[in-house]
Parts: structure tokens; sequence; C-alpha cells
């Protein structure tokens, strides 16, 4: 057991995890665009939110920093989910009267600042140095490295599961039929006496709720975390994962985050055999321009998505 | 201290009026918000950065006290027409066509995307390090001295931009007012079908909505070049400060634009002793969510 957790399982339970971190924040996505069209740009922001929200609840006190509180970690979580929704609120409430492209701007805003806020206030956040010793919950009593891993695959596994029924419950009932006829026809939704405003409003806080705790399943899975993993590429990645899968379809979005993570780590694998040190960070930007022109050619082409159909 | 960051916030802002200038012609025009206007902005300053390499050849005097001379001129002009081209390109590969689907939102997503593939192309051709159109190092001159609240003082090339600015902004007043095609460009702006049925060329409207808007955002490009410095980066920390403007002033209203590029800049300047230089981008987004809160509309348009 312990030998084959080494070398490519352990890989893969490692590629898991990551896959399915992506795939959560994918499925708050698809609440948010798929299912009521709203174009949400600092997917990135939330999730940034989430992880250090939690950090700093549950880390050990750290006398270099206000906190860490060291809470247990589902408080953590919990706080995460909190914090990204008061955000979410912060940027819904002004933005979502509005026209769409102000969410745009609005969410392109937060994710901006709140990578600032990450990056300098260092009081709370450790500064460009991240925050460390991020608790990883029975890392001992589940055999550290290998077997923690696996234990923690099982649990965002079902993390995963959890959300996605439950998102798909929420879809299906009266009020997800509302979000999608506010998507639809947002003039009709209003004229039969639908608050359009308010369910915009719910499904954005839900969603960026549901990217805050992947942000916190990324930073007590990872035990170190740094603003440079919250980058505005981590709001592409998501919404290739989401374009690639096909908005609207929940399972399609489970789907489109393991795929595109999957070409992801294949393509960066390949760089690395075959580009020498020196080049490669200009064959890293080459890599994320292929990411924008290939939203582009979906756009184009494939506008209801790769795998699934919007509806 | 406060004269100083007043004139500073002065330059920043006539470098995001320029810019801003052609986002709210492009949102007003075509209707979204461009998210790769910043992105036009980048390939303007990288542009005139290789067509110097070539006019630097024929000449190296420069106009008195300033950095540059001729070759940067014309590297401007050089730069102003490849992003006009450039913006062109887009439009006829992907915005026209996302546009014609009818799904608003599509065309924005678009620009998010080409945004990211110019930005990291430009990154692949020319590296991430700082660059600069000329290492002479300039004196600041002082325009008054420290007994009057601290004083000014202000470098040649930065006063330049200033009254190049101005005279622009003045040309692009005088063009929407008085030509044809310029108050064809409003009449769009204001209603395309009702434009359409009175026999405005809205194809025609629209190219040159793009000609123009990317014209100013590569003149903007060349001017934060020529004052901080010429980075892969630049247009995206620029997009912020941009679409806050373009909002504040009111979407459609260039003047607004112009107005609300100095305030934007001013307001970040003004803002750098209080929250210090790294929170600089966090303001724009305040004032962003200031002014949607009070007057989303912003100070000159007309529509919510």
């Amino acid at each position: 057991m312990v030998e084959l957790l080494a070398g490519p399982l352990a890989y893969l339970v490692f590629f898991l995890v990551i896959a399915l971190y992506y795939a959560l924040i994918t499925l708050g996505l698809n609440l948010q665009w798929g299912f009521t069209g709203l174009f949400n740009v600092g997917v990135a922001g939330f999730v940034l939110v989430g992880a250090y929200s939690s950090a700093i609840l549950t880390t050990p006190d750290d006398p270099g920093r206000i906190g860490g509180f060291g809470l247990p970690v589902p408080l953590g979580m919990a706080g995460a989910m909190l914090s990204a929704g008061l955000f979410a609120l912060l940027v819904g409430i002004p933005a979502l009267r509005l026209r769409h492209d102000y969410l745009a701007i609005t969410t392109f805003g937060i994710a901006v600042t709140l990578q600032l806020v990450a990056l300098n206030l260092q009081v709370l956040t450790g500064g460009p140095f991240g925050m460390n010793f991020v608790p990883r919950p029975l890392y001992d009593e589940l055999g550290g490295q290998g077997g923690w891993n696996l234990a923690y695959l099982l649990f965002v596994a079902a993390l995963v599961l959890l959300v996605w029924r439950g998102l798909a419950r929420l879809t299906a009932s009266p009020w997800g039929r509302v979000l999608r006829a506010i998507r639809e026809d947002e003039a009709a939704a209003a004229a039969i006496g639908k608050h359009v405003f308010r369910f915009r409003l719910e499904a954005f806080v839900l969603g960026a709720m549901v990217m805050g705790l992947a942000g916190a399943v990324y930073a007590h899975f990872i035990g170190f975390i740094a603003p440079e993993d919250f980058l505005p590429i981590l709001t592409f990645q998501v919404w290739a994962m989401l374009i690639v899968g096909g908005a609207g379809d929940h399972r399609g979005a489970i789907a489109g985050a393991v795929l595109v993570w999957a070409i992801w780590t294949g393509s960066g694998m390949l760089l690395d055999l075959f580009v020498p040190p020196e080049g490669k960070a200009q064959a890293a930007a080459l890599q994320v321009a292929g990411i924008g022109v290939a939203l582009c050619l979906v756009l184009l082409f494939r506008p209801t998505g790769l795998l699934g159909r919007r509806g | 201290m406060i004269l100083q960051q007043l004139a500073d916030g002065l330059v920043l802002g006539s470098i995001i009026a320029l810019g801003a200038i052609g986002l709210t012609l492009t949102y007003a025009i075509l209707r979204f918000a461009n998210f790769a206007h910043g992105e036009f902005v980048t390939f303007g300053a990288y542009l005139a950065l290789l067509a110097l390499g070539q006019f630097q050849v024929l000449s190296t005097t420069t106009f008195g006290p300033l950095s540059f001379g001729w070759p940067l001129l014309a590297s401007l002009a050089a730069a102003i027409l490849a992003t006009a081209g450039l913006a062109l390109l887009l439009d006829r590969l992907l915005f026209a066509r996302l546009g014609r689907a009818g799904v608003a939102i599509a065309v924005v997503m678009g620009s998010f995307g080409a945004a990211l593939a110019l930005r990291n192309l430009l990154f692949f051709a020319f590296g991430g390090e700082p660059q600069y159109y000329s290492r002479a190092i300039q004196i600041a001159l002082p325009l008054l001295p420290r007994s009057v609240l601290g004083g000014v003082r202000a470098t040649p090339d930065q006063l330049a931009v200033l009254g190049v600015t101005a005279l622009l902004v003045i040309a692009m007043h005088l063009f929407l007012s008085r030509a044809t095609l310029g108050r064809a460009m409003r009449a769009v702006a204001h209603n395309p079908q009702l434009a359409t049925v009175t026999g405005i060329d809205v194809a025609a409207v629209v190219r040159w909505t793009w000609i123009i808007g990317a014209g100013l955002a590569a003149v903007a490009g060349v001017f934060a070049g020529l004052t901080v410095q010429i980075r892969p980066t630049m247009g995206l920390d620029l997009l912020l400060p941009l679409f806050a403007a373009v909002i504040l002033g009111g979407i459609g209203s260039p003047f607004g634009a112009v107005l609300g590029g100095l305030i934007v800049g001013i307001a970040e300047s003004l803002a750098v002793p209080l929250v210090g230089a790294e929170y600089r981008a966090a303001v724009a987004f305040l004032l962003l969510i200031l002014i949607l809160l009070v007057r989303p509309t912003g100070l000159f348009g007309e529509r919510g």
C-alpha cells in the first residue's frame, strides 16, 4: 500500500484532488453563469478570499500577523464561505441592478483589489510570502503524505458530490426555474412578478460561497497559500472548464474541470520536457495565450460548449 | 506636497483619459465592455519601441530638453496605425462575428479571451523585463518654488504629455461636434436604429470607432512608456482605472471620459501618501463601486 501510494499513483491522487478543487469552483461559476447568466470575471478573487479566510481562522497563533486563531478546520471552511459571500454582496448589490457588463467590470475590479490586499496587507495575509502551517487535519493519524492525500481525495470527492447534488436540487426547484427564466428573458421574468434583482443576487452569492469553499479546500490540502496561487489565470482556467463542459450542466462542469486540468498539466509537462529552463517563463506565456485563443474559438464555433449543451 | 501630487495625478490622469476616450466610444457604439482595450495600450507601446529601433538609425537628435525627437514621433505614428489595424482585425475575426450571434455577453467574453492571448503573446515576444524609449535621465524642472505648498516639479516629457493630450482632447471635441463622421458616431451611439434609418453608414462608423479608439490607446501606451515604463502588464494595470473613468464620466461621453480619467488619476495620486503606492489600483475600484451606488449613469451619461 505504502509503495503503491508513492510514484504514479501518488501523482494521480494529487492530480485528482486539484482537479476536484477546480470542479468545485466550476460548479459555483456554473450556478452564476450557466443558470443565471451572470458574467463573473473575478472568480480568482472569491477563491482567494475563501482560502485566506480559512487559513487566518485555523492557523496557530502567529506573532507576525493578526491571528491565526487556531480554530477547527470545519469552522474555517464555514468562515471561508461566509466571507466569500460577503464580498459577493459587496459587488453584487451595486452591479446586479445594472446591465451585464457592469458585473464583469466590478468582479474584475474586486479580484484585482483582493490580489493587492493579499500581496500587501502583511499584518493579515503574510504578504508576498503567503501563509504557512495551514492545518491539514488528521495528517499523522492517516499515515502522512500518501495515506492522507488519499483520504483528502475521498473527502473532496464527497464534497463535490454534495455540492453537485445540492445545486442540482436547487436548480431543479422552482427557484432554479426562475433563474433560467431570468437568464432567457429578464423582462418576461419581471413581468410575471419575479424580483429579478433578488434572484440574481442570491445565485451570485451562493456561487461565490462555493468558490470560497473551494479556496479553503485548496488551502487545507497544500498547507501553504500565497497570492500567486490566485492570479487572474485561475479565472480563465475555470471559464475554460465551464465552457468546455457546457454551461448549465452540473455534470458537464465537473467533467470539463477534470478534462481541462488534465490538458493543462499535460501540456505543462511537455513544456517542462522540451523547453530549456531559461525559456520557461515565455513558454508558459504561450500556454496561457493558447487558452485565450481556445476560448475565442469555442465562443465562435461551439457556443454551447464542447461536451454538453446549455439548458 | 499637495500640488506635486496633483501634478503627478494630472499626468497619470491624461494617460487614463486618452485610453478612456476610446473605451467609452467602443462601449457606446459597439455596445460592449471591451476588456481587450488595455492590450491596445500595451500593443501600441511595444510597437513604438520596435519602430523606434528602426527610426533611431536615421536621427538621434532630441527636441530641446525632451528625451525624444523625430524618431519617437514617427514610431508613435507607426504604433497608431498598427494598433488601429489590430483592432480592425480583431473586429473582423472575433467581435463582429460574436456580435451577430446576438448574445451580448459573448462579445465581452471574446474580448476577455483576446486580451489574454494578446498579453501573453506580447510577453512571449518581448519578455517580462521593463523597457524604456530612452535611457537618458531627465531633470525635473521646478515650476513653482518650494515655498508655495511644497512646490511643483515636472520633467519636460511630462509637460509634453500634458500638452499633447490637451491638443488631442480639443481635436476630438471638434471632430465629434463638427465633422460629419463625428456626428454620425454620436448618432449611432445614441440610437443605432434611428441612425440607420437616416442613412448613416453604420459599418463605416464602427470601423472608424475602432480606428480612433485604438489609435488613442496607442498614444496612451506610448505616453505611459515615456513617463513610466513599458511592461507586458501595463495595459492590464490600466484597465480598471480606464473602466472607472468611463463609468464615472458616463458611458458614451468622451468629455466625461476625459474628466473621469483626470479624476481617477488625481484620486490615485492623492491616495498614495494615505494608503501607500501599492494600493493605487484599489482606489480606482473603490471609486467605481461608489459611482455605481450613487450615480450609475455617471456624470454625463444618459443610459443606465
